[in-house]
């Protein structure tokens, strides 16, 4: 037991986990304390011992089912039921909900239908799908609906609970496709073949739609992460003159020994901010995102102005003005901002030089302006001399780039025209770097 | 230090128990509880607010027959608030009335007033020393510890890791019994690592739809098997929208009490946006919930 838990925590540092010497202990010592026979026991003793970020849950889960998978049986393909059989088994499975019959369903789909053979190079999410998808459980989903059809608000919360159930045995399936490729191929070829990226170390520029899915959950905790931080920063750095009065007042109740002196409280300036971003399509994800993130914590600033633009710019600060909803408010972007001045085409030149022309003056020392984008001008005209002006009128200019500084200026980049201009230029590539550079400015 | 042993039996009594104090823990919950026991290690709880942090410790206390002491921590609380603190205008009167005393019968040496200002007598204990002294079993609550600035969890990391507190007039005050400890956490901030290597940590997360069905019965008896599970079915449909911020699960049991106040024995689309407002508390989410909703009962 011992040297499986050694390795399952080297597993659990391999995919990006800090596990400390002593939570090792710790985790040596729970698993005394739990039944071994009890997989889920094991399971949380492990969780509540080695992993105290939330966000790293997922990746622990990953290990956990590699490192520790049942050991049950597999069913030989010429065994398993045939597709009629599965057919009725998946109904009664999904108008039941019981977690046996689920599994059971799992394991012979997964024999019958996933298909799998020694020694092919594919990973496990394309059995999943294949066995999801011959089984057409989505099919029998709107079957059984079809059937109660009482209508109104019931139906939806049927369909709902028959969803979850179906999410239920989707895990059924990625568990038994996980455990027959363990005991084909070892734990260690299975992990590393699954290993993905923290949500944190997500890549704006490639990442998945699952990724990004991934990345929108974990907006509104961070904003409101960073709320709190750039809130109390303001409020500790600004201590304002003694204040006498309140300092005599407060020592009266110590016998009039100044103890504490009391300070004024500064009036806390808020900065107001304007966003530049480049929403073509190489760099959207990022720039949608850092719009989101931006507008999600947008009460600490006093007030947030945002400009998107391709090759021409347009203001859509009043659709996230209007909206609590971010979501909504980006794909109102899309179909309303007005960015396309000539081919849809990144120019940076244009926009900025556009933006000058009609914002320019709107610019106030009080303004910090935050540019997104990758400066990939398709070798357009630069104009870098706007970013220049919009420094001399405006607080601080920054640039933040969603690509590894290693690219920048190769090919038709031109980000160090533009760097010149800006008193800080970012390497943005992920949520880590974009919250290290809030916190640094903010 | 010493243990008087432990003091849940098994798992299954700690499950049992919380039940019994119409607390529902899953399997998680009420492991890492029994673990913190086992292992004399402080938890950490975090999760979105209103899933039962708070809760869980005062559940255990009221099971367990524990007192509980709760430090609610704030942005500015420091060592005289969360640990002791000398009662300075007690031992200023001390010293008056020595002095009246003295002008009499001749001048009482200084070491001897020294000595006694800085006794039991003029020490205010705080919840974290109240605790460590406590003879009978404690539970410590440590409420929102995100709150307190990192400077002041430092003063956390003493007492949570070795169970004492150095008073330097004193001397060092080690725990009789050591308290079963919990943090709570609404992750407004990234806590020290320092302080999570201390901690077990557990993740309280919203219940699944079956389980909050259990928690409204549990909780509300009087209301009906059905009417249950349709307000456990809403919920989940709506914590799945894209909301500023899901409903709690006490929210759930607010809405919940509504209904039965209401007297409503079966739930439409027209009695849920009418009542939204109780669950939801932005003016956005409403409306969407609201929509999502009658789109539902229409198509």
């Amino acid at each position: 037991m011992l040297d499986t838990l050694a390795g399952f925590v080297a597993e659990l540092r391999r995919s990006g986990l800090p596990v400390s010497p002593t939570e090792n202990l710790d985790a040596v010592e729970a698993v005394t304390h739990v039944p071994l026979d009890d997989r889920e026991a094991l399971r949380w003793a492990l969780a509540t011992t080695l992993v105290k970020r939330h966000e790293h849950r997922p990746a622990f889960d990953t290990v956990f089912d590699v490192w520790f998978s049942l050991r049950l049986p597999a069913v030989a393909t010429e065994d398993a039921l045939t597709a009629g059989e599965l057919a009725t088994l998946l109904d009664a499975a999904l108008e039941s909900g019981d977690d046996e019959l689920l599994r059971e369903l799992a394991r012979q789909a997964v024999a019958r239908l996933a298909g799998m053979s020694a020694g092919r190079p594919v990973g496990g999410t394309f059995y999943v799908f294949r066995t999801l998808r011959q089984l057409d459980a989505e099919g029998a989903l709107e079957r059984l609906l079809a059937g109660s059809g009482s209508g109104g608000l019931d139906d939806r919360l049927q369909r709902d609970e028959l969803r979850a159930r179906l999410d239920r045995l989707r895990a059924e399936i990625e568990a038994e496709v996980r455990r027959r490729l363990v005991s084909e191929q070892g734990p260690a070829a299975v992990v590393a073949a699954g290993r993905r990226p923290l949500p944190a170390d997500v890549d704006f520029l490639h990442a998945s739609p699952d990724d990004l899915a991934a990345l929108r959950r974990t907006l509104h905790p961070l904003a409101r992460r960073m709320a709190a931080r750039l809130a109390r920063k303001r409020r500790h750095n600004r201590r304002g003159r003694l204040d006498m009065r309140r300092t005599v007042r407060y020592s009266l109740s110590y016998g009039g020994v100044p103890l504490a002196p009391q300070f004024r409280r500064a009036h806390p300036s808020k900065p107001e901010i304007l966003v530049l971003a480049d929403i073509s399509g190489s760099v959207a994800s990022f720039a949608r995102f850092t719009l989101q993130f931006v507008h999600a914590i947008s009460g600490q600033f006093s007030r947030v102005r945002s400009f998107v633009f391709i090759d021409g710019v347009d203001e859509v600060s009043s659709i996230f003005e209007g909206s609590s909803d971010l979501a909504e408010a980006l794909a109102r972007v899309n179909a309303e901002a007005d960015v396309v001045w000539a081919d849809g085409h990144s120019d940076y030149g244009h926009a900025f030089q556009a933006f000058w022309e009609r914002w320019g003056k709107e610019i106030t020392p009080r303004t910090s302006v935050v540019v997104l984008g990758d400066a990939r001008n398709n070798y357009h005209s630069a104009n870098a001399w706007v970013l220049g002006e919009v420094r001399k009128k405006a607080r601080r200019v920054y640039w933040l780039n969603p690509e590894p500084r290693s690219y920048w200026d190769t090919g038709d980049s031109v980000a160090s025209l533009y760097a010149v201009h800006c008193d800080g230029v970012y390497e943005c590539r992920n949520l880590r770097q974009l919250e290290r550079f809030v916190a640094e400015v903010g | 230090m010493t243990s008087p042993g432990p003091r849940f039996e098994s798992l299954d009594a700690v499950r049992a128990g919380l039940a019994s104090v119409g607390y529902l823990a899953d399997d998680a919950t009420a492991g890492v509880a029994f673990l913190a026991d086992r292992l004399d290690k402080p938890v950490l709880v975090e999760g979105p607010a209103g899933t039962g942090k708070t809760e869980l410790a005062k559940s255990i206390a009221t099971w367990s027959g524990a007192r509980l002491i709760r430090l609610q921590c704030y942005e500015g609380l420091d060592e005289s608030k969360a640990l002791y603190e000398w009662n300075y205008r007690k031992q200023l009167l001390r010293i008056q009335a020595e002095r009246s005393a003295d002008s009499a019968q001749g001048n009482q040496a200084w070491d001897a007033v020294e000595g006694d200002i800085f006794s039991e007598d003029f020490l205010l204990t705080r919840p974290l020393l109240e605790a460590i002294r406590a003879d009978e079993p404690v539970v410590l609550l440590i409420d929102e510890v995100d709150r307190v600035e990192v400077e002041t969890e430092a003063l956390l990391l003493e007492v949570l890791s070795d169970w004492q507190v150095s008073i330097p007039e004193l001397g060092t005050v080690v725990a009789t019994r050591i308290p079963l400890a919990f943090l709570t956490s609404n992750s407004t901030r990234a806590l020290s690592e320092a302080l999570k290597r201390r901690c077990l940590y557990l993740h309280l997360d919203y219940p699944d739809a079956a389980r909050e069905k259990q928690i409204v019965l549990a909780r509300l008896p009087g209301i009906g098997d059905r009417l249950a599970e349709q307000v456990a079915g809403v919920v989940r449909t709506i914590r799945q929208l894209d909301l500023t911020k899901a409903p709690s699960v006490s929210e759930t049991l607010d809405w919940a009490r509504t209904l039965v106040l209401l007297g409503v024995a079966d739930v439409d689309v027209d009695v849920v946006s009418s009542t939204l407002h109780v669950l939801l508390k932005h003016r956005g989410d409403i409306a969407k919930a609201d929509r999502e909703l009658r789109a539902a009962a229409a198509g």
